[in-house]
């Protein structure tokens, strides 16, 4: 074997390793991602078919002027794909989000190939850096899957419409089209909270189930703690309390306030928990 | 390691120290924010509640008792003497109506005096509306109560440092007061009136209030707010709409208009009030009010006794510096009212202040944004002017327009903006918008019935803004609407428009009001406020008409481009009182509505801080990566690249390891090996005696305590590239159970980004002998399976040293003696192998080279054979076992170590076997065999010693 001068084997090259498509291709072979992803396209159709099965009822849906997107979910592509934004925000995202930041240095680790990347060697930046990239990559392609789809879906069923709301006025289509984005970029901002703090339950833990579970159980109790007023401004330091801060971006004129605050709060929290996950790996033991 | 010494006990303490140290910032960092949160702001407060008997009336002898409550701050004493507050409550309220706002000026520093005001609550005498004899002239005598008090700072003996504060009744009587009594300081009335009679009564083409519209709803609500007998107002307590501001009143104070609306007080009751008509109010204010509900118009003499509770006639008299606070959503009090008493009190050169927000009577206290403003505005102004803090405030002008609904909390959100002069309800600029429409004729029902609704008091802004209560009746209005507004228009101020009106008796009441109406047809009456006007000397016939003006009340909106102006012309309005005959008008509008324009700058809210906050934010991470991988790469390029002289051509070679762990095992203690090319070298040793660890941080998982191990000549660090060139099989495989086997290993080979005919597949997947095998799922193999395919992945790319941790785990007899030869041919071309195994056998038919490891040390190491050899050990078959151990006991030096089976292993110590043997056939014993011990298991016994227990279990 031909040896170069830094010691290391023929071909080596530090920033060479673990390249991202390899990577890209190694979640893309797992049955999660798989799913996931499929379940992201099946959502809006599943939501279109529930729609059909529309009565005509008059149930109230909720009191808040929000409770309008369900009304309107129907009468345009863009509003479906609002209502479908709107019901799998709060939760199913961050479940998504969790499992591919997650679960991806954590199931490594379960399964013993860590050590093996390490020794290659991955250095352990790098192979951090990587699995970030591309689970974060997943967790947008998902968000962009849903919206997407719906979008799609929800434009051949009702039809290329302004986008309604009650507490603003009609946007045109293309304005529309603005506004939804900027909502996928909000959310998309806001998601990074949890997938800041699974990536780091997942480079602590070796179990997978552990990072996913803990980063949406820790999201689900900052949920309920936003919703004690009695905390006063103590919420306002919660990562979730300006999770719903997009619903602002509908009005007219828009408001940004509370959705510049919702990407500090989220970006800070980011930064941290990755912050804290690279100096806690680039330090730690592996002993799995 | 029963008895840790003291370092070891240090060391293994400190992270838990550390840790320790860590949560306890964390503790305290969070039970601060806690703290901060929760502890109660300001220094602390301390009231003292009085039953005060004052002497008022015309002549200022009429007793009335006054239930007051002073809060004063705790460290205001008579050497520390304090400005004061003197705080009214709105209609219907009692003291303890403004309390958190009395407490927060009390924290601020003031000596806060609230009263329950006549004829509510606890307090005595009758309602008689602000007015000069009697409200006036006991707050006057409160005045004269606070001289008195020793905490209390004066100008001049009986002159108190006194500021006024109010909302609605409350400011009316701020206002009032300081016209009567030059040592109120400062005034902050809020929501209030200029001239009672025109509020109740407006005519919004400049009509008298004997002409007057009479505002019914608005009047009956505070009729019936103070004038129910025996139980103060009670006319509307308990019911919800007796809680105007609704919860935003209490959330910001000085929050305008507290308890400005009815009802609220307790029932304290006082014994006299008899007559079931007036309740508590005074029977001339009773009698009045009885005359114009009853026809819907005021005579002069009511109009005379309702100006006399106004601070429309007084305003000249008024030197205190006033800041007027005035709610846009207001049907009661609009802008208008404020706007007058402004002009009337800067005619004479006094300072005043405006402020518009909302909120208002129908509005509460308007958005957060809104009530935080008023609240500074409110608290600059009695600084400056009572306590003698801060520069002068200014006079200009703020306001706020309502921008929408907030996402998070579902309230509404307002900007605020400012502008130097303030410019009245006419604006600083004009914009015409005409509105188009035919002639209409249109029914008055008869007695008001139905009639339109543009309002309901108390039923809060929200319901005005949206498309809520607005709604006209058919056949009962006329409409008139402009062409959509090509740009926006930004409303402040009092529109007005020009109309004709016929009619068959020659008089009219109409209501006139300004839609605003978006694309899809939905209209808004900002604020639902409405323009009534009463109209007499009409013709009968439209064209004949002449056109009057008509100011609308005043209002703060942007009309966006695209939307239309809608011009309501209606003959009823559930809020006030119409002629009863049935009629049929015609009206006509002429030409534009002229909108009043107000210019000026956004106040800066903390959303642009914010907006900083977060491209500053940005900004510190980019730097912050930039900065950590400068630095990752500069450690990177001064990484010890040297190459140890002395193990350049050796591929491993371990120097003084040790290995502690966080909790102070020592997995490794010392250890010390070389592998050179062509060896396969045997680590042998007892479970947990450190070969895994060792393997461990050879791949550079683990960091060692202390020691260096070199590959190559290269020290070997985490990560070190010259790892590169090890292939390794450490604590078993770890594949991708979804892949195949082959899968696995070129995903593996993808990830060291090396060219893809270096990894030589088929010489790997030949060793791992697994053949179709390798094309099926891993999560199916079987341990040995997986064990091959592990070595055959370790194998890949040849690298030239392979470290293999108990490499015939699983394997079964074939494939161990197969694997054996494999590794022995590996170790041919300059290659080296190190095999971790417990296993003495495999070891010794494996390995030309064994380092024996226990309890973390090397015990030998060396050739196989020599460590065998070294053996001193012989074990002998005898016919008589208790004999000979006699025998060979006498026998210097040689020693009989446990064995069973009656077989005696003898460590002969350098005597020769004949000798031994020779020894024991003298003493008559048979010998069956004598066997040499060259199996490495004795030399592993005798080096490890006899204990059987790892060196885990030390």
């Amino acid at each position: 074997m031909v040896v170069t001068d830094a010691g290391e084997a023929r071909g080596y090259r530090p920033s060479a390793t673990m390249p991202f498509v390899a990577e890209f291709r190694r979640q893309a072979s797992r049955r999660r991602t798989q799913l996931a992803l499929g379940f992201m396209v099946l959502l809006p159709l599943i939501i279109l078919i529930a729609f059909q099965f529309d009565s005509g009822g008059d149930d109230d849906n909720g009191r808040n002027e929000f409770a309008s997107l369900v009304e309107l979910a129907t009468s345009g592509g863009l509003n479906f794909t609002l209502f479908s934004i709107f019901v799998s925000a709060s939760f199913l995202l961050v479940v998504v989000v969790a499992l591919f930041c997650g679960d991806t240095v954590a199931s490594e680790a379960s399964w013993g190939s860590l050590r093996y990347l390490l020794a290659i060697p991955v250095p352990r930046a790098r192979l951090l850096t990587v699995k970030l990239v591309v689970a974060l990559a997943y967790s947008a392609l998902a968000l962009l899957l849903l919206a997407g789809t719906a979008l799609l879906a929800g434009t051949l069923r009702y039809g290329w419409s302004p986008l309604r709301s009650t507490v603003a006025a009609e946007l045109e289509p293309t304005e529309g089209l603005l506004r939804l984005l900027a909502v996928l970029g909000y959310l998309a901002v806001v998601l990074l909270v949890v997938a800041g703090l699974a990536f780091l339950l997942s480079v602590i833990t070796d179990a997978a189930l552990g990072a996913v579970g803990g980063a949406v159980l820790l999201w689900i109790l900052s949920s309920i703690l936003d919703q004690i007023t009695a905390l006063g401004a103590l919420r306002d330091f919660l990562p979730t309390h300006f999770s719903t801060a997009w619903l602002g971006l509908l009005s007219t004129p828009v408001q940004t306030d509370d959705v510049v605050r919702g990407c500090i709060s989220a970006i800070s929290y980011a930064t941290l928990f990755w912050g804290l996950a690279f100096w806690r790996f680039t330090r730690k033991d592996i002993t799995s | 390691m029963t008895s840790p010494s003291p370092a070891a006990w240090f060391r293994r303490a400190l992270p838990t120290r550390r840790r320790a140290i860590a949560a306890a910032v964390v503790v305290v960092l969070l039970a601060a924010a806690v703290t901060w949160a929760v502890w109660p702001q300001g220094p602390g407060v301390r009231t003292e509640s009085a039953m005060l008997t004052v002497r008022s009336g015309p002549s200022g002898d009429q007793p009335v008792n006054l239930d007051t409550t002073l809060y004063l701050p705790d460290d205001a004493s008579s050497g520390r003497k304090v400005p004061a507050v003197l705080l009214a409550h709105g209609f219907g309220g009692t003291k303890e109506s403004v309390r958190s706002d009395a407490e927060e000026f009390a924290g601020r520093g003031y000596a806060v005096l609230t009263w329950t005001a006549r004829g509510f609550g606890r307090s005595g005498g009758e309602i008689h509306l602000d007015n000069p004899d009697y409200e006036v002239r006991d707050a006057e005598r409160l005045l004269d109560w606070l001289a008195a008090r020793p905490e209390v700072r004066t100008d001049a003996a009986g002159d108190p440092k006194v500021g006024v504060v109010g909302g609605s009744y409350g400011g009316g009587l701020a206002l009032l007061l300081a016209a009567q009594d030059r040592r109120v300081d400062a005034i902050v009335p809020m929501i209030t009136w200029n001239d009672l009679s025109r509020a109740f009564l407006p005519e919004s083409t400049g009509g008298a209030p004997t002409e007057g519209v009479f505002k019914k709803g608005w009047a009956g609500l505070f009729f019936g707010g103070g004038g129910n007998v025996g139980s103060g107002p009670a006319g509307l307590s308990g019911a919800t709409a007796a809680q105007p501001q609704g919860a935003p009143a209490s959330a910001g104070p000085p929050s305008p208009g507290p308890g400005a609306g009815p009802g609220t007080g307790p029932g304290g009751a006082p014994a006299g009030a008899a007559d079931p008509s007036c309740g508590r109010f005074a029977a001339d204010v009773c009698a009045a009010y009885l005359r114009i509900a009853t026809t819907g118009r005021a005579d002069q003499a009511a109009v005379d006794l309702l100006r006399r509770s106004s601070p429309a006639g007084v305003l000249d008299r008024i030197k205190a510096p006033t800041l007027l606070v005035q709610g846009e959503a207001d049907t009661l009090f609009p802008l208008g009212e404020a706007d007058a008493n402004a002009r009337g009190i800067a005619a004479t050169g006094t300072p005043v202040r405006v402020a518009w927000f909302t909120g208002g009577h129908d509005g509460g206290s308007g958005p957060r944004s809104d009530s935080d403003r008023v609240k500074f505005l409110t608290v600059q102004w009695l600084d400056h002017y009572v306590k003698g803090e801060g520069d002068a405030p200014g006079d200009d002008f703020t306001w706020s327009r309502i921008a929408g609904f907030d996402a998070l909390d579902r309230g509404l959100v307002a900007t605020g903006f400012r502008r130097a002069d303030y410019p009245g309800l006419t604006g600083n600029a004009r914009r015409e918008v005409t509105v188009a429409g035919p002639a209409q004729p249109i029914a008055n029902p008869p007695n008001g019935n139905p009639a339109a609704i543009s309002s309901i008091p108390f039923a809060g802004g929200l319901a005005s803004l949206l498309d809520g209560v607005a709604g006209d009746v058919p056949g009962q209005h006329a409409q008139f609407e402009s062409t959509p507004l090509t740009e926006a228009v930004d409303v402040a101020g009092a529109p007005t428009v020009s109309l004709r009106a016929a009619s068959p008796t020659g008089e009219a009441v109409l209501f006139v009001k300004l839609y605003d109406v978006d694309p899809d047809g939905a209209a808004t009456l900002p604020n639902g406020l409405v323009a009534p006007i009463r109209l007499t000397g009409l013709p009968q016939q439209v064209q004949d008409a002449r056109p009057v003006t008509v100011t609308l009340p005043g209002i703060v909106r942007r009309v966006e481009a695209g939307h239309r102006l809608r011009l309501v012309v209606a003959t009823s309005d559930q809020a006030y009182t119409t002629p009863a005959a049935p009629t049929v008008y015609t009206v006509a509008a002429d030409g534009a509505v002229s909108l009043p324009t107000v210019s000026g700058e956004p106040i800066p809210t903390a959303a642009t801080i914010w907006r900083w906050v977060l491209a500053g934010l940005l900004a510190a991470i980019v730097i912050g990566l930039v900065v950590v991988v400068a630095l990752v790469r500069r450690r990177h390029r001064r990484q010890d690249r040297s190459v140890h002289p002395e193990y350049a051509d050796t591929p491993l070679a371990v120097r003084a390891l040790r290995k502690e762990y966080a909790d102070g095992f020592v997995a490794v203690s010392n250890v010390d090996f070389e592998v050179h090319p062509g060896q396969v070298v045997g680590l042998l040793g007892p479970n947990g005696a450190g070969k895994t660890t060792t393997l461990r941080v050879l791949m550079g998982l683990t960091q060692p305590t202390a020691g260096e191990i070199y590959v190559f000549g290269r020290r070997l660090v985490p990560g070190s590239p010259v790892l590169s060139r090890i292939g390794a099989l450490v604590e078993g495989p770890g594949f991708l159970p979804h892949l195949s086997g082959l899968d696995n290993l070129k995903a593996y080979w993808r990830a060291t980004g090396r060219p893809w005919e270096d990894a030589q597949f088929d010489a790997a997947l030949e060793i791992a002998g697994l053949g179709d095998s390798v094309h099926r799922r891993i999560k199916n193999y079987s341990h040995g399976m997986r064990q091959r395919l592990a070595i055959a992945q370790a194998m890949l790319g040849l690298p030239e040293l392979l470290v293999l941790d108990e490499p015939t785990d699983g394997l079964d007899p074939p494939q161990i003696a197969e694997m054996r030869r494999v590794l022995q041919r590996y170790a041919t071309d300059g290659r080296a192998v190190l095999v971790s195994s417990h296993l003495l056998a495999e070891v010794e038919q494996t390995c030309t080279h064994a380092v024996v490891v226990n309890k973390g040390r090397i015990v030998a190491s060396g050739p196989v054979e020599e460590i065998v050899g070294e053996s001193p050990s012989v074990l002998f078959d005898v016919t008589d076992p208790v004999a000979a151990r006699a025998v060979l006991d006498r026998l210097h030096g040689v020693r009989v170590l446990p064995e069973s089976d009656g077989q005696l292993v003898v460590d002969t110590n350098g005597t020769a076997r004949s000798e031994v043997v020779a020894e024991l056939v003298r003493a008559g014993i048979g010998v069956d065999r004598v066997v040499p011990r060259r199996r490495l298991e004795d030399a592993f016994l005798a080096l490890v010693g006899e204990n059987s227990r790892g060196s885990g279990d030390r």
